[in-house]
């Protein structure tokens, strides 16, 4: 109970968090942090409940976020439609990428998604006439406040995790860990791995994909480059994962604002107290940061907290939280 | 019509025969025993049911229905249940969602599940361990949690591999009594062991293999009797 | 036609390069069941140390041969020492943390070399960059030709190796099974890190050999190691003989593209190739031949 409190003056404090703080600036840093909320908990859905591995996120991402664009330099109307579409059309990828990876077991899905983010990378920089190239899209913001997206964004990423919540507490969330903990013993209590894998995948690139769209319009531009990145979106979706603690429910919403604050700190010399040439070498912070991360916080602030202390109870490993809480 | 049956049933791995045309059918109710020396062939030919390898050729029947070429997961649907002999807890799990996991063959309500759960668990008498993680349990208990896993799927027929090694006389002696109950409500039993007064005890009809093929089969007396059978476990003299 | 082998000879010329990278990823995943996900950047950090032995202390790339491969087995051996060994013992729902601690060393051997070099694009232009011979109406450049046969030579020693030296039986054994492996008595953990190792060497020196025809820059390693693990996986996942064959295939496929459909879309053969290999032959090259 004492938990659920907690989440429900997270959630009022975020809701009233633009009325107080006036500043831009903020106001986008949480936008920024409540869309990798969505992105983290879709790849944590994935990999640290489903234990498929992706290390390509971008490609749902990137795809969601070409949908939007898209759809006003292609089809000539609102990017917002993009929000619609962005999301299924995020899926069906991911369907055809569980089609052919989901039914070989190994390495093969996490290395898929690497090339087929590269893949798909290349194409949007060689196919200009339909996506303009390494030029990117660029479209008219709807709002100058950012008060809607903030809202939007806020929305989006609740939706997201109640959905996953109530996924992970139902029949699909024991399929997927138990998948997760051992293919062979899966498939002899009935379960079609090859079928669960693919659910997980689908929710896991709808709300990526979704993200891209909102990203899309939230922006006003895209280019391969960044939507499409290894480093910025597909590795930093691990890592707000990760950081937060894999295959826990809410490690990744965690990871999500952590990750964001760092990244903002390095980009700004640590809001200009730092030299500066410590923002250009933000991309060296990040893979710092993968390593450390990887070696002394594998489960991340949540997963990790409650080895060391034992204060906070909704801290347990994932499966150990589908009963109860 | 058996209630279950193999026709010819063979597998080979490249060159290696492991099963090689192995034929029998089990009836209703029955316990019936797979016996053979070690790397005869007996985990093989439940891999084979289960479709964990493909079969190289012959048949397998259930319940009147051919069930080549059907996925492992449908295999269980169809009721037929296994454990494993090196056991596979979901390791990261209790053991009450390992079992409610297996629950959910037969329903996808949570509530559902979780009550079956514990009523099978209850069966295995495991209810005071239901909160432990899968991972910390003694061997013991994996095998009870295996049991009890596929026990929930509610399997018409069981498969049950080992289920006995590695156990204390006393947790053996729980262990037959767990499998006659079984029996008892109602589910057929397919068994292989190596520790024989088990099976000598528990068994309607016993097959016994040798390099995956039938060197004996009847009741367990016959089989204890056998020639081929007292050669192939002790070599000839 | 005479294009059409030009093409044909260029792209076996490279691959016998790619080659020499790809079994450097190969032996890392058979012995350690990983992608090396900084594969190429640790090539791209012998290419600069061959650049700045030729810079300033004017030393032939081929000479570097001799001092960027064993730095780099060195470098490779310290990294999976300290940095990929120590994550077998932490248990995390992840598994794939090592693949995913390769990412970090390669993000960070890129922002170093970066932040020494600048992202300035560099060369080692010799004397015989640009040489060429010419048999028949074919035209055979003189530097691709040496990094052929030298990669030639180097896969054939480290074939030499595993075949032939007792080290070298180790490495196939652990390859094979690591637990067999230990029973018998192989210090298994010394047998990885001698395999990142040699795999980092390999890269290294397939670098090495491409430095006289190659730009330099510090993302240059990010292309290569997708090259590595397309090879990787066209050999089937830890077949030596297999990468070789995934090497041509890769150079040949590639080299066809550029000249036939959009020197643009160079990169993305090798993908297309891999998702081809996915859905049609998941076990790689290997499974046609049975090597
Ligand atoms: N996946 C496989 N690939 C190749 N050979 C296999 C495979 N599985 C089993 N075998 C071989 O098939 C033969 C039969 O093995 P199996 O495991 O069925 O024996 P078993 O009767 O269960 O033995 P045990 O009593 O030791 O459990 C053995 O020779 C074994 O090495
Ligand atoms: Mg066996």
């Amino acid at each position: 109970m004492k938990s659920l409190y907690a989440k429900i003056a997270v959630l009022a404090l975020l809701a009233v968090f633009p009325l107080f703080v006036g500043s831009d600036y903020y106001r986008h840093l949480v936008i920024i942090a409540l869309m990798w909320v969505v992105i983290g908990a879709s790849w944590n859905l994935l990999a640290g409940y489903t234990g498929q591995v992706s290390f390509g996120h971008a490609i749902f991402f990137g795809v969601g976020a070409y949908t939007a664009g898209l759809c006003t330099t292609q089809l000539g109307i609102s990017a917002w439609w993009g929000m619609l579409l962005g999301g299924p059309a995020a899926m069906l990828v991911g369907i055809l990428i569980g089609f052919i990876c989901f039914r070989l077991r190994g390495a093969y899905f996490a290395l898929a998604t690497i090339a087929i983010a590269e893949i798909l990378r290349l194409i949007a920089i060689v196919w200009r006439d339909f996506t303009e190239g390494m030029q990117g899209i660029l479209i008219i913001q709807t709002f100058r406040s950012k008060v809607p997206y903030y809202y939007l964004a806020l929305g989006i990423a609740v939706i997201c995790m109640l959905l996953i919540y109530k996924i992970i507490k139902s029949k699909w969330g024991f399929y997927f860990i138990a998948i997760r903990e051992d293919q062979d013993a899966a498939e002899a209590l009935g379960i079609s791995t090859f079928r669960y894998k693919s659910l997980s995948l689908m929710v896991s690139s709808f709300f990526t994909g979704l993200a891209g769209a909102f990203y899309m319009n939230y922006m006003g531009f895209i280019d391969p480059e960044v939507v499409f990145s290894l480093h910025f979106i597909s590795i930093m979706a691990i890592l707000v994962s990760i950081i937060g603690g894999a295959g826990t429910m809410w490690g990744p919403s965690v990871g999500a604002f952590i990750m964001v604050m760092l990244q903002e700190l390095f980009r700004s010399s640590f809001f200009g107290y730092a030299p500066s040439w410590v923002s250009h070498a933000h991309a060296m912070a990040f893979g710092v940061l993968v390593i450390l991360v990887i070696r002394f916080m594998a489960n991340g602030v949540v997963g990790d907290w409650s080895k060391i202390t034992n204060l906070w109870s909704k801290g347990k490993p994932a499966a150990l939280v589908t009963n109860g809480n | 019509m058996h209630f279950f049956e193999t026709h010819r049933l063979t597998k080979a791995f490249g060159g290696l025969i492991a099963v090689n045309n192995v034929t029998f059918h089990v009836e209703e109710g029955e316990i019936y025993g797979l016996i053979g020396p070690n790397g005869s062939g007996k985990t093989t030919v439940f891999n084979l049911i289960t479709a964990y390898y493909p079969i190289t050729s012959g048949t397998i029947r259930f319940r009147g229905k051919e069930m080549n070429g059907l996925p492992t997961w449908k295999v269980c649907k169809e009721g037929i249940g296994r454990t494993f002999q090196i056991v596979k807890p979901l390791a990261r799990m209790t053991v009450l969602e390992n079992v409610m996991t297996s629950a959910f063959c037969r329903t996808s309500n949570t509530a559902e599940a979780r009550e079956k759960a514990l009523e099978v668990l209850q069966f295995c008498e495991m209810e005071k361990k239901i909160d432990f993680p899968a991972k910390g349990l003694t061997i013991g208990d994996r095998k009870r949690m295996e049991i009890a896993r596929a026990l929930a799927t509610s399997p018409k027929l069981l498969l049950l591999d080992e289920t006995m090694a590695g156990l204390t006389p006393q947790e053996q002696a729980d262990g037959v009594q767990l499998i006659r109950k079984m029996r008892n409500a109602g589910i057929t039993i397919i068994i292989v062991e190596h520790i024989m007064h088990v099976i000598m005890n528990l068994c309607d009809r016993i097959l016994c293999i040798n390099y995956g093929q039938e060197i004996a089969r009847g009741t367990p007396a016959e089989v204890a009797n056998n020639q081929n059978v007292i050669e192939a476990y002790l070599g000839k003299e | 036609m005479e294009m059409f082998i030009q093409t044909l000879v260029a792209g076996i010329l490279i691959g016998g390069v790619y080659a020499l990278i790809g079994i450097g990823m190969t032996l890392i995943m058979g012995v350690m069941r990983i992608i090396n996900l900084a594969h190429g950047q640790l090539m791209m950090v012998a290419m600069y140390i061959t650049f700045v032995l030729y810079q300033f202390l004017n030393i032939d790339p081929y000479f570097a041969l001799l001092v960027a491969p064993p730095a780099l087995f060195l470098i490779g051996a310290a990294i999976q020492r300290y940095l990929l060994n120590p994550l077998i013992k932490i248990e995390s729902i992840i598994p794939e943390n090592q693949v995913l601690m390769t990412v970090g060393i390669g993000i960070v051997l890129t922002e170093t070399i970066r932040f020494m070099f600048s992202s300035d694009y560099k060369s080692v232009k010799t004397s015989y960059s640009t040489a060429t011979f010419n048999i028949g109406a074919i035209s055979w450049n003189v530097p691709m030709v040496v990094a052929f046969i030298l990669a030639v030579v180097l896969t054939a020693s480290l074939f030499f190796f595993l075949l032939k030296t007792d080290v070298g039986k180790s490495v196939r054994a652990t390859a094979q099974n690591k637990d067999a492996a230990m029973i018998m008595g192989i210090n298994a953990e010394w047998i990885t890190q001698l395999t990142y190792g040699l795999g980092a060497a390999m890269a290294a020196a397939g670098g090495t050999l491409l430095l006289p025809i190659y730009y330099l820059f510090p993302d240059v390693g990010g292309p290569f190691t997708l090259k590595a693990f397309i090879i990787t996986i066209l050999g089937g996942l830890g077949s030596a003989v297999g990468a070789i064959m995934g090497g041509l295939v890769l150079g040949v496929a590639e080299s066809l593209g550029a000249t036939y459909i959009s020197m643009a879309l160079k990169d993305a053969i090798g993908m297309v190739i891999f998702l081809l290999v996915l859905v049609f032959l998941p076990g790689g090259l290997k499974q046609l031949t049975k090597v």
